[in-house]
């Protein structure tokens, strides 16, 4: 398969990835080689063969419903781009 | 005193022939050394390391010493380190400083190990020659033109050039066992599960896994014992009882110790593909298997070749899912310009990310994506089934797997740096493992007609650490291929 610079243009917009044009080019053509690898695939009946997610196939451990964690905001903020009175700051989002 | 194992090193700390801080100092002097040629390390933490050596010199004196009080390691850069820089060889975390440890990072403190610093890596631990670290390429200690493997390349050049005697590693496709191969030393990729992946940032949840790299398998067997057990905060980490696996390798004392051990050989790992020097010396270690009483059996893994078309649409579904944290909000790299908030969050993650990353979350993206979910992911975790079946169906007929752990030697820095699929092919051997979440190993069986190392994996059925673990040893402790050196270690 082969894919056109407007669908790579479309998966970068959908990973938040900005690419320039001549990026787009580029990484067109190298995902074209994974795809052409992946492709093969597509030659194997899998027909009732049940998709296998995880290697541990039984359900998800629960744990008690109780605060485990204490308030570490000021350590974990400390590591953030922008932040201001406990908030991250982020562009203006509602006018 | 540098190329001693683990166990000559704790009878030296607990006779007080040296102390901790001395045996710091000392591996810490051969990163000041060597490091600047190898680049095995992205952050050296002198000062942590000898406050660490300190309280492992008191534990001593206390009689309170474990098997690691004192021993020093390096960590690979993607546990975070609490108060250290944690930065998956990534732009994106080029000053992150973790306000955690990872559990694995806890545990080994607990321990009284001391470690040295983070250790180089793929970035984001997507690679398999090291060379997509923003913080530069590693280079291979036996031939400082040559890569040294990847993702955990760091963690294997710093304990093949004896920067440390041990280090951590994760293996999400090969990771620990490829760069070990390359490096000529031991690594071992425990059953998915095993170790916590609390504070291991993730690649692909579903086969990311902790593992451990040493000279040889006792060294291995003592670190992974020490990494291992459940942990409540990695909602995959099984609950059951540590293993000792030091203790596993005492076997008997007798010329043929692995009498009874049956030893598959895939029809498909030995066929077309692997080199010749590589194909001569697997060849010669597993007539030394049998040497030692193990007896071999052909077996089948039909759907091997198909590990690497499924697990690169499998790892890269779930990298994309799991790197949309890095967003420019929370911590992280954001752009200096931007306008609203879609383009802050494409600009952050444009400039933050290299050019491999951004690959495979955009072939995850895709896949995932609808009107290919069921072409492309569905079809994966069906192969990823039958891949494991296969595995299942070969250990009936042996006890444990053997073949080449890499096609070929360390290939020459920049080589297939520009081809990702030149670079996926590589991983023929190892993929498959984490597909199936088996454990792997593997251990260093001779030099190519280059004069690189060569590696065997051993993989086992789940659970099999202690198997894959003694078998190694019994190996080791009959040959000298472990104790081969580089020229800058020797």
């Amino acid at each position: 398969m082969s894919l056109s610079n407007d669908q790579v243009g479309h998966i970068a917009r959908l990973a938040r990835i900005a690419l320039s044009d001549t990026e787009l080019e580029a990484t067109r053509a190298k995902l074209d080689g994974i795809f052409g690898l992946i492709e093969q695939m597509q030659a194997v009946d899998t027909t009732g063969v049940e998709p296998m997610s995880h290697p541990q196939e039984f359900p998800t451990r629960l744990r008690p419903d109780v605060v485990t964690e204490t308030d570490r905001r000021d350590a974990f903020q400390k590591v953030a781009p922008q932040t201001e009175a406990g908030l991250y700051l982020v562009p203006k989002v509602i006018e | 005193m540098i190329n001693a194992s683990l166990p000559e090193l704790r009878r030296a700390l607990d006779a007080r022939q040296i102390s901790a801080v001395e045996l710091a100092g000392l591996f810490l002097d051969r990163i000041d050394a060597l490091n600047p040629a190898l680049n095995a390390f992205i952050t050296v933490d002198r000062e942590g390391a000898l406050a660490a050596a300190r309280a492992a010199d008191a534990r001593i004196a206390a009689g309170s010493a474990g098997p690691l009080t004192g021993i020093p390691l390096a960590h690979k850069d993607v546990f975070c380190t609490e108060g250290v820089l944690t930065t998956c060889g990534s732009k994106m975390l080029a000053n992150f400083v973790s306000p955690y440890d990872a559990h694995v990072v806890s545990l080994l403190e607990a321990a009284g190990a001391v470690s040295l610093g983070k250790a180089n890596m793929d970035e984001f631990a997507m690679g398999s020659s090291n060379e997509s670290s923003y913080f530069g390429a590693v280079k291979n200690p036996w031939n400082l033109g040559r890569i040294p493997g990847g993702s955990s390349g760091g963690s294997a050049a710093a304990v093949a050039a004896r920067l440390a005697p041990i280090a951590t590693g994760t293996d999400t496709g090969g990771s620990v066992r490829q760069p070990a191969a390359y490096c000529g030393i031991t690594g071992i990729k425990p059953t998915y599960g095993l170790v916590s992946r609390y504070g291991m940032i993730a690649y692909a949840s579903s086969l990311d896994q902790g593992g451990a790299f040493g000279a040889s398998a006792e060294d291995c067997a003592l670190l992974l014992g020490a990494m291992t057990g459940f942990d409540a905060r990695d909602s995959t980490s099984l609950e059951r009882p540590t293993e000792d696996y030091a203790a596993a390798l005492a076997g008997p004392a007798c010329a043929r110790p692995l009498e009874g051990l049956r030893i598959g050989l895939p029809r498909e790992f030995f066929a077309e593909g692997m080199s010749d020097d590589v194909r001569a010396a697997v060849e010669a270690a597993v007539e030394q298997y049998r040497v030692l009483g193990a007896t071999t059996v052909e077996v089948s893994l039909p759907n091997a070749k198909l590990a690497i078309p499924a697990y690169y649409v499998i790892a890269p579904a779930e990298c994309s899912s799991n790197l949309s944290r890095f967003d420019g909000v929370r911590y992280g790299h954001r752009a200096a310009d931007y306008g609203d908030l879609a383009d802050m969050y494409a600009k952050s993650r444009a400039e933050g990310f290299g050019a491999e990353v951004k690959r495979r979350i955009l072939v995850g993206t895709y896949v995932l994506s609808h009107g290919y979910y069921d072409a492309y992911y569905l079809q994966a975790q069906r192969l990823r089934r039958l891949i494991a079946q296969d595995f299942q169906a070969a250990l009936q007929h042996c006890d444990l797997i053997a073949g080449p752990t890499t096609p070929t030697t360390a290939w020459t820095l920049g080589e297939k740096a520009d081809d990702p699929v030149q670079m996926y092919l590589s991983d023929i051997y190892t993929i498959a493992v984490n597909l199936a979440g088996l454990p792997g190993l593997s251990h260093p069986v001779g030099f190519g007609a280059d004069g690189l190392p060569v590696g065997l994996q051993l993989i086992g059925d789940y659970f099999a650490e202690s198997r894959l673990l003694h078998a190694a040893h019994r190996f080791q402790h009959a040959t000298d291929w472990h104790a081969r050196r580089p020229a800058c270690a020797a």
